[in-house]
């Protein structure tokens, strides 16, 4: 009679073959990557994990042997972060993020952008027509450092100076440019942290910049250099306020989707659109190095008008261009299934 | 119900579902390790932005080329920041040195696989969780905000900073946006099962009634096979009290002496498990030995 041997003990010594056959599988891939296994071994690796999770199914229903139970979880658990860890190539993996993640991303955040532009605009406008209206205004908008001698009362030529570097301070160009890349680019960053804080700081540091632009805008219009001011911002600007919008629209989206998560739980939704706004933010940090490049250099080199002007526009349509573009996407490793 | 308990207080496991349909339980980074990762990845980061930094220094100086050389410094350092920790978790499927120097691994939250863009999500994140706090602090001005603004944002930062010890999980920001998890490596240790070896030798030595073999239950049977697998001095003093505890709990008629202990508890425990088993194919678990005998009630 076979009644000695338990039905665990059966189980385990038909299927401990299987396991251990595995158990080597996974040693190799973990050593030297998955993509070395032969291609006998590749094939024949998913049908031995299946088949060590179904055992550990059975393991756990019927034996009580803890040693094997745990020894299966742990088989399996290692297969399991093989073959559901992260396969692409790194370099790919950039490509096919700059490529679709991240103009997809961008439009998924339409709304908030929208909102986002809108209130930095209120700000310039507001700025704008305060200043205007009274300069005593200008202080409240512009800290005493970053206007750096534009301010009210300042003669035209004074603040036409800045604007075509006439003072020979050209030197220090190009160290000047990677400064003002961090600079900016942690007032984005910062705009999409404060998302976290449900938004209303984003809001208004959002506000705040617009109303810094507005202010130095009134400054300017005074004198009538408003004009020559709207040149010496946008060769970079276009970029680098685009770049602000995005990081705030980005921030608002994970606000708003913690706030309201829909069909999803909390951490789910979070996990989903808090996603897409980092993959935007990401891909602000690369606008903002060609902002800082466009300003460190293409400011301080072209200083006519008119091509300051071409330049910042054709920007604005490159980017315009690049995030509406729709390329039809590759399967995604299964990242779409949190829909 | 106390085994999960204990399992629960000495290691923080969690439950995850495979596309299989299975769940697998991973056990959780301490967040003392995680902190320990990623010193050792800050550090690698710093040594290899100085080193990259003087190579250029001194090529380009000697070249002549000062201004050059210091654009391609900040280039540099901008490609250290952002993708150190992207490069390797891309290649290392979710390990950076410090990671694996520790044993921790990025998965999945919800049991997908993890894709490109958690990667990129969950280390964009540390530009606002590590470089932006270090901004604040160090240059407060050049973060384009002061005042009170500025206070906000660094508390906000502190907050940022210190979200892994707030919650559960030991999510920081990075993991909540991209949906992952960093988990300990599992690590396999398969013992011979314990029917094998005394099997056939001991099989007719003792004999037990259900009565002997109802007294308990899985925790203790598990008790006794940790007890029984364990080589060590003092699990063998264990035994002795065990196996004493045992035989005068079932009334074991015979004495058993010093030296047949464990062949006697070997003998048991088969037993038991076997019974126990039988059991569990019926659709009763006996939990332990307070369990109730539930197959009684079913009758």
């Amino acid at each position: 009679m076979a009644t000695h041997h338990s039905k665990s003990y059966q189980f385990r010594k038909d299927r401990e073959g299987g396991w251990q056959r595995l158990e080597a599988l996974v040693l190799a891939a973990e050593k030297s990557g998955i993509r070395s296994l032969s291609a006998k071994d590749a094939f024949e690796m998913p049908h031995l994990y299946r088949s060590a999770l179904s055992g550990l199914s059975v393991a756990r229903a019927i034996s009580l042997d803890r040693n094997l139970v745990d020894y299966l979880e742990n088989l399996t658990t290692r297969a399991y972060l093989l073959f559901y860890g992260h396969q692409r190539p790194a370099g790919q993996a950039f490509i096919h993020l700059m490529r679709y993640s991240v103009p997809n991303a961008v439009r998924a955040i339409r709304l908030e952008l929208t909102v986002s532009t809108a209130v930095f605009l209120a700000g310039v406008l507001v700025a704008f027509f305060l200043v205007l209206g009274s300069p005593d205004w200008f202080f409240t908008f512009v800290s005493p450092e970053m206007a750096n001698g534009r301010q009210p009362g300042a003669t035209a030529e004074q603040l036409a100076n800045v604007l075509y570097q006439r003072d020979g301070t050209a030197d220090g160009l190009d160290i000047f440019a990677t400064f003002l890349f961090t600079h900016n680019a942690r007032v984005g960053l910062l705009a999409f942290a404060l998302g976290f804080a449900l938004g209303v700081p984003t809001l208004w540091l959002l506000f705040s910049n617009g109303a810094t632009l507005g202010a130095m805008f009134a400054l300017y219009h005074d004198k009538s250099l408003g004009m020559e001011l709207g040149g010496w911002l946008i060769i970079h600007g276009t970029t680098e306020i685009l770049a602000i919008l995005l990081c705030g629209a980005a921030g608002l989206a994970i606000a708003r989707h913690y706030v309201f998560p829909g069909r999803l739980s909390r951490m789910e939704a979070l996990a989903h659109h808090g996603k897409q706004a980092a993959l935007v933010a990401f891909g602000c940090i690369t606008m903002f190095l060609v902002a800082g490049l466009l300003e460190g250099f293409g400011r301080q080199l072209i200083t006519s008008d008119l091509a300051r002007y071409i330049i910042g526009l054709a920007f604005l349509a490159m980017w315009g261009l690049y995030f509406a573009s729709r390329w039809p996407a590759p399967d995604e490793d299964g990242t779409e299934g949190a829909r | 119900m106390s085994i999960k308990k204990l399992a629960s207080t000495e290691r923080q496991m969690r439950e995850i579902l495979t596309p299989e349909g299975v769940t697998l339980k991973v056990e959780l980074a301490q967040t003392g390790d995680r902190a320990g990762a990623v010193l050792i990845d800050l550090l690698l980061l710093f040594v290899g932005m100085i080193l990259g930094a003087l190579g250029i220094g001194l090529t380009t100086g000697f070249a002549g080329l000062g201004r050059f050389g210091i654009i391609l410094i900040l280039l540099l350092l901008f490609l250290f920041r952002n993708f150190y920790f992207m490069f390797f978790e891309l290649k290392w499927q979710g390990q950076t040195p410090g990671k694996r120097r520790l044993g921790l691994k990025v998965i999945d939250r919800f049991g997908r696989p993890l894709s490109s863009e958690a990667i990129f999500a969950r280390n964009m994140m540390r530009e606002i969780e590590i470089f932006l706090p270090m901004g604040i602090i160090f240059s407060g001005s050049a973060t384009g905000v002061s005042g009170i603004m500025q206070l906000f944002a660094l508390i906000w930062a502190l907050v940022l900073v210190f979200l892994p010890t707030m919650n559960r999980d030991h999510l920081r920001a990075g993991d909540l946006v991209a949906g992952t998890l960093v988990v300990r490596e599992p690590r396999v240790k398969l013992a011979a099962d314990m029917l094998s070896g005394a099997e056939d030798e001991e099989k007719s030595a003792y004999s037990f009634t259900v009565g002997q073999l109802e007294l308990y239950g899985i925790y203790e049977l598990q008790m006794l096979e940790d007890l029984l697998r364990n080589q060590s001095l003092e699990a063998a003093a264990k035994r002795q009290t065990a196996g004493q505890t045992i035989i005068r709990k079932i009334d074991w008629p015979d004495r058993v002496t010093h030296g047949r202990m464990d062949a006697f508890l070997q003998a048991y425990y088969n037993a038991l498990r076997k019974h126990l088993e039988g059991k569990l194919l019926m659709g009763t678990r006996k939990e332990n030995k307070f369990d109730k005998d539930v197959g009684g009630r079913k009758n």
